[in-house]
């Protein structure tokens, strides 16, 4: 899978609570969280964001509840892949499991300014600045997860294996 | 013969039907239970459909718990309960709980008997891994593992290190579990037990009852940790028998299992602690927190809604009033635990001190109902988590604590210990 976007730069330990409020949390509908995505801690993300982003945030990404609500906003907000310095557990599970793109790299993270183009080759893990044109590898998945990613998500991925 | 494992080790590999597991190492395990509730059920059960299986895996071992915003508080919420009630009744799910039989649901699944010791459990809330407390491996996940969970009664996992925390002595009178989990949290940071099980143990934790041990596991996910156990001993054992349903299993960490860590702590330096905003981790004595006056107490949720925490509050307010400046929200978090405020006079103390008691909710511990600040409004509250517009509007501030410390604010009006209360009378 391949990415282009802008890097919109975020600090440590965002937590799902302000990836998307809990005020919002009475509905399960995509478009609608999208509309929410991140506004207690930048209330003009959804205005500034466009299809293709790229989110890039220190430590502990995702921290806090288990809402499935936070991926599913992000990913709805246009948002195809979040690159951190680590992920908080449940988040990265359920990024894995309903197919957003997270990537753990900590050099790209301290390297990537707000508003640079990014470019991201998910499968080798390369990821590219190109506005400063230095290149990064991210972790790589171990086998499992790669399973889990190929089939699309969990969901596809048990319908595989019950059928 | 297996390598020395911890109790978290055991019962992964257990349930994975291996001899042994070590760190790193992906398993597939059967489940004992998988939970969920309104917020994370209904995406659970949209997953579930996509599966294409017309029955989930066992209706025995599936609990269903609407408690974040029943009784439903709008329209949107009301539709999102009737989902999960749908679901229940058409699969026949046994651990489905109404409201009216409901309470915040890791405070009711152990009064129920519904989790013991040795279960694998996985829930669609942050906070399943307050069943650690009864020697289970209990861990949150989101609503699409909830929604495979259903159907197949399988989840994966990935083998955490585990971290030893030994918390030995005596505690200070007035400290509680929860002091002891938000000293911890403060210690080693919110993301300190990332990927990691946290094991308590030692004198402290040993004397401590059941509902102080179930705070402490609680709040392991504060500190980024996958579950929170603590071994099983006479405590433990006496709070399970004749509650939980079956057989339970005990799982002991061998002597020479290994830990990533260990942490010895004595328990006489834990002090009546605050988390101040942001960040459970942003840890202060609650002595050296005075100056921070507050709105609004909320003494409930799944950390401190249990009996103990209502004694505890209780004899605090008992004869004094809430500050004129305060609203106190006082919600038992289950039904049992409301009766029981009754039958021991604690109703009488909460209305007496002029607060509000609710009938059992999350509800304003994740800013949904309830008790929601305004801009600029700050809370002290027992609940578990104090992030940027937490129980409200996005200024709003939320200070954790024990319930005490809540109580003794409560009628200060500004953050305090029970024994300014004396000293001010």
């Amino acid at each position: 899978m391949q990415f282009k976007g802008t890097a919109h730069r975020y600090g440590r330990d965002i937590d799902t609570d302000v990836i998307i409020p809990a005020r919002y949390l009475n509905t399960s509908d995509p478009a609608e969280l999208a509309k929410h995505c991140l506004e207690d801690l930048d209330v003009e993300f959804v205005n500034k964001v466009a299809p293709g982003d790229i989110i890039v945030a220190d430590e502990n990404f995702g921290c806090g509840s288990s809402r499935e609500h936070a991926p599913i906003a992000i990913k709805a907000a246009g948002v195809d892949v979040v690159i951190a310095k680590s992920f908080a557990r449940i988040f990265y599970r359920n990024s894995i499991n309903t197919g957003l793109a997270i990537m753990e790299c900590p050099e790209a993270v301290d390297a990537i300014s707000a508003g640079d183009v990014v470019s991201v080759d998910a499968d080798a893990g390369v990821i590219t600045d190109e506005t400063t044109g230095q290149v990064f590898q991210a972790q790589p998945f171990p086998p499992f997860i790669r399973e889990i990613i190929e089939a699309g998500g969990l969901i596809n991925r048990t319908k595989q294996k019950m059928n | 013969m297996a390598r020395p494992m911890t109790m978290a080790e055991k019962i992964l590999a257990a349930h994975a039907g291996l001899e042994e597991v070590e760190p790193g190492q992906l398993i597939e395990c059967d489940l004992d239970l998988v939970l969920s509730n309104d917020v994370t059920a209904p995406i659970a059960i949209r997953e579930f459909n996509k599966i294409g299986v017309d029955k989930v895996f066992d209706p025995e071992k599936i609990a269903l718990v609407p408690d974040h915003y029943v009784p439903n508080k709008d329209i949107k919420s009301a539709e999102q309960a009737k989902i999960v009630r749908d679901f229940a009744h058409e699969q026949g799910i046994t651990h489905y709980y109404e409201v009216g039989c409901m309470g915040v649901e890791h405070a009711l699944l152990p009064e129920q008997g519904v989790v013991g010791a040795g279960d694998l459990i996985i829930g669609a809330d942050s906070h399943t891994c307050t069943y650690g407390a009864l020697g289970a491996f209990a861990t949150g996940v989101g609503s699409t593992d909830a929604g495979v969970g259903y159907a197949t009664g399988k989840a994966w996992f990935k083998v955490p290190e585990s971290l030893l925390f030994k918390i030995e002595g005596e505690l200070a009178p007035g400290v509680t579990g929860k002091d002891v989990i938000l000293h911890i949290i403060g210690m080693i940071g919110v993301d300190g037990a990332l990927y990691q099980a946290m094991e308590f143990s030692g004198s402290a934790i040993r004397n401590m009852d059941m509902d102080e041990r179930m705070s402490i596991s609680n709040m392991a996910i504060e500190a980024g940790g996958k579950a929170g156990l603590i071994e099983v001993d006479d405590v433990t054992r006496a709070y399970m028998d004749g509650r939980v349903e079956k057989p339970y299993t005990e799982y002991h960490s061998d002597p020479d299992a290994e830990y990533a860590k260990v942490y010895e702590i004595n328990a006489a330096d834990i002090q009546p602690t605050v988390a101040f905003p942001h960040l459970p981790s942003n840890t202060r004595p609650a002595a050296e927190s005075r100056d921070v006056v507050i709105d609004q107490a909320v003494i409930g949720s799944c950390t401190n809604g249990r009996i103990v925490d209502m004694r505890q509050a209780a004899e605090v307010l008992r004869g004094r009033k809430v500050h004129p400046n305060v609203r106190c929200i006082v919600i038992p978090a289950t039904q049992q635990v409301y009766r029981q405020c009754i039958e021991e006079g604690l109703m009488d103390v909460f209305l007496d001190a002029n607060c509000a008691v609710s009938t059992p909710t999350c509800g304003p511990c994740l800013g949904g109902y309830m008790g929601i600040l305004a801009a600029g409004e700050r809370a002290i509250a027992t609940t578990n988590r104090n992030f940027v517009g937490r129980m409200g509007d996005p200024t709003s501030e939320v200070y954790l604590a024990s319930p005490a410390v809540a109580a003794a604010s409560a009628v200060l009006g500004h953050i305090g210990l029970p024994q300014d209360l004396d000293e001010q009378e």
